[in-house]
């Protein structure tokens, strides 16, 4: 699904490489971890499969399902099928939840040369949606964001993604600032989704996360590149002795 | 003290060419004393105070610069509502395509109608609320209106008035000079809203007086012409009963000079004066905003919502004050002015001020100018919102808080509509 070739970050206004070769392959049914101390580069990522303004990609590739998307505009990544949960979703006032998820999903499907969906369909869609993530009809009229909890942030984005059923979720530490009923629902919003179609790539700290969405592959970020790579006894042991042993082994 | 020759040579040259219109004996005379303040305090220039961010030579000058007429209103505004609709073309009033002033709940007169009778109520206003409004700021050009407007009406509501009137300004020639003077009173726990639309000439200078009873309540909503090239200077006098309402919003599309002054006072305890605007501007704009409210009573509540959306060389300016007079507990006051620079070329002057002579009063104003919230811009691209629109879902989402002071929700979606389609036909 997501095919990573050496890729080479570096910022856009000032000469500090950030990502430095990273190799990363994602199959279509599989659900990959990242974990990484803070700082290596694992949210420069996210962003930079994103499409994200302010970062330059000196060498290497992208590919999802086999296209190029580094010459792409982040809408039209999005309707390609990539979807990022950010670690601090975005506030944005004036503009309603409700207004703001169709807009967006009706612009994929048009991006997509499919039809919209009308209003009714997609009300219908999003109380269904919304039930099973606890978010409640005035969290929906509510500017997007604005005045949420740290936990209500983080299951909006997986309210948006359960909308907009993208085949590439990234999903950027969605676990940190969830209470353990929040993590709960998260994990079963993203396991409900997983199927031999989509693939996930699982920003993390903590293994809990790991306990309720099992990964297929742990990946380990160190200054900018994987450094080692394994199944989810690799999260286990940086649960329990950090990360000083691996890095000591890679170096 | 005598006036800088420059002001003295400006204000004789344009009262050459200007004479008193015919009118009835009361009106004659507060035309008379009008000219005199109008001598007294001379045209505005460059270098008074209110008038640093906004050049008024052309509102000055002897003849209104020509404006080409624009011919793209093909859904002007207002029009679909129920609604008693009096229209004034190049600023005459057109009998023939207005509806017949006789409704339910008030009473409308044609101005030259009204100065010719003793009409007591129009009397008591006429100019009154105008010569009200000069300390400590003047405002010559409403002075030059109650002096030589040439048309209008006076409108009195008794009780709730079924329907909004709606004045439909026409703009047919390009080098019509309109001066148009509206009285209205708003009698004890009447009811009345007021339409304005379009660009009503090559230059338009517009004063509206409203006295408001205690109860009753006055609901505004205006929407300037799209002409690109007009011009206009407007006032809004209000004066506030004891728990009486104020609500006036204005869009501003396009114009090459627009300044919209008010001056709004609260006389009566407990009353709520609200008054905003959005104005969006690509290119050849000046929209100046100067808006003075004055709390003269105990637990009023005032609010000023001002936002602008510039771009590509347009100017925006906003100069208000909340005035807390002594005495004037519990007041309640508000003011944000806000501008939106959709790019380098566009500029915002702001000149936000509070003065406040009593001790139990909540009043905060802000005053900020800034770009698109590229993080913003960005979340929404994340999502699939293709560049241009989500622009747009940002420059809305801006306004929405002065458009949300509409308080009825079809004109407030119909005003949405509108600048969406304005946004859509001024992408990048
Ligand atoms: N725009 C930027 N300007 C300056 N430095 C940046 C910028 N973006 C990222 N960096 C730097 O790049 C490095 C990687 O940051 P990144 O946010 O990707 O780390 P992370 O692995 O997600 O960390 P965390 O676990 O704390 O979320 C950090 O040193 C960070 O300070
Ligand atoms: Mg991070």
């Amino acid at each position: 699904m997501l095919k990573i070739k050496n890729l080479h970050v570096k910022l856009e206004e000032e000469d500090k490489a950030i990502l430095k070769g990273v190799d990363l392959d994602v199959p279509a049914g599989k659900v990959h971890a990242i974990m990484g101390p803070n700082g290596s580069g694992k949210s420069t990522l996210s962003y930079v499969l994103s499409g994200r303004d302010g970062y330059e990609v000196t060498d290497g590739e992208v590919a999802l399902e086999g296209e190029d998307i580094l010459e792409l505009e982040p809408e039209e990544r999005a309707a390609a099928g990539l979807f990022l949960a950010f670690q601090y979703p975005v506030e944005i006032p004036g503009v309603g939840n409700m207004t703001f998820l169709r807009t967006a999903l009706n612009a994929q499907r048009t991006a997509r040369g499919e039809e919209e969906l009308s209003a009714a369909d997609f009300l219908k869609l999003i109380r269904e949606k919304a039930a099973s993530l606890k978010i409640d009809a005035d969290m929906l009229k509510r500017p997007v964001n604005v005045g949420f909890s740290g936990g209500e942030k983080k299951r909006n984005e997986i309210l948006q993604m359960a909308m907009l059923e993208p085949k590439m979720c990234i999903l950027d530490e969605t676990d940190s600032g969830l209470d353990v009923d929040a993590m709960r629902l998260v994990a079963d919003g993203v396991n409900a989704l997983r199927d031999a179609g989509r693939a996930f790539l699982v920003i993390t700290h903590y293994q809990r996360l790991l306990d309720h969405i099992e990964p297929d592959v742990v990946h380990i970020m160190a200054d900018g590149r994987i450094v080692k790579s394994g199944g989810p006894e690799l999260a286990l042991e940086v649960e329990n002795n950090g990360y000083a042993d691996i890095l000591a082994e890679v170096a | 003290m005598a006036l800088p020759q420059a002001k003295l040579d400006t204000t004789e040259a344009r009262l050459a060419a200007l004479s008193l219109p015919e009118s009835g004996a009361w009106a004659s005379e507060a035309r008379g004393s009008a000219l005199e303040r109008l001598k007294s305090m001379g045209l505005p220039g460059r270098r008074d105070e209110y008038w640093r961010f906004t050049a008024p030579d052309t509102l000055n000058a002897v003849d209104a610069p020509e404006a080409a007429l624009f011919d793209g209103d093909d859904n002007p505004a207002f029009c679909d509502l129920d609604r008693l609709c009096i229209v004034f073309r190049d600023g005459v009033f057109d009998a023939e395509a207005s509806d017949d002033l006789a409704l339910e709940g008030v009473e409308v007169l044609r101005l030259a109608e009204a100065t010719g009778q003793d009409i007591h109520w129009a009397k008591d206003l006429y100019g009154v609320l105008e010569a009200r409004a000069h300390d400590p700021v003047p405002r010559p050009f409403a002075a030059l209106n109650t002096a030589f407007a040439t048309d209008g009406v006076v409108i009195r509501a008794t009780g709730k008035v079924s329907k909004p009137i709606h004045l439909r300004y026409l703009h047919e020639k390009t080098d019509s000079d309109a001066i148009l003077h509206f009285v209205v009173r708003v009698e004890k726990d009447a009811d009345l809203t007021i339409l304005e639309g379009g660009p009503a000439a090559a230059r338009f200078n517009k004063c509206m007086e409203v006295d408001i009873a205690d109860g009753g309540a006055f609901h505004h909503v205006r929407l300037q012409g799209r002409d690109h090239e007009r011009r206009a200077v407007t006032h809004l006098f209000a004066r506030l009963g004891e728990a009486s309402t104020f609500k006036s919003f204005t869009l501003t599309a396009n114009g090459r000079l627009t300044r919209n002054e008010a001056f709004i006072e609260l006389t009566g305890n407990d009353a709520v004066a609200h008054i905003a605007g959005a104005a969006v501007g690509d290119g050849d704009f000046h929209h100046d905003d100067t808006v003075f409210v004055t709390h003269d009573a105990v637990n009023c509540e005032s609010r000023q919502v001002f936002k602008k959306v510039l771009k590509n060389g347009a100017v925006g300016t906003f100069q208000g004050k909340i005035l807390v007079k002594a005495g004037a507990q519990k007041t309640d006051g508000y003011q944000i002015s806000q501008s939106l620079l959709l790019d380098e070329d566009a500029q915002f002057l702001a000149k936000p001020e509070l003065e406040i002579y009593a001790d139990d009063v909540a009043c905060s104003h802000g005053s900020t100018s800034g770009a698109i919230d590229e993080e913003a811009l960005f979340y929404l691209r994340s999502r699939g919102v293709p560049d241009a629109d989500a622009k747009d879902l940002l420059v809305l989402a801006f306004l929405a808080e002065a458009i949300e002071e509409i308080e009825d929700d079809d004109i407030a979606d119909d005003i949405r509509d509108r600048l969406e389609g304005w946004l859509s036909r001024h992408r990048a």
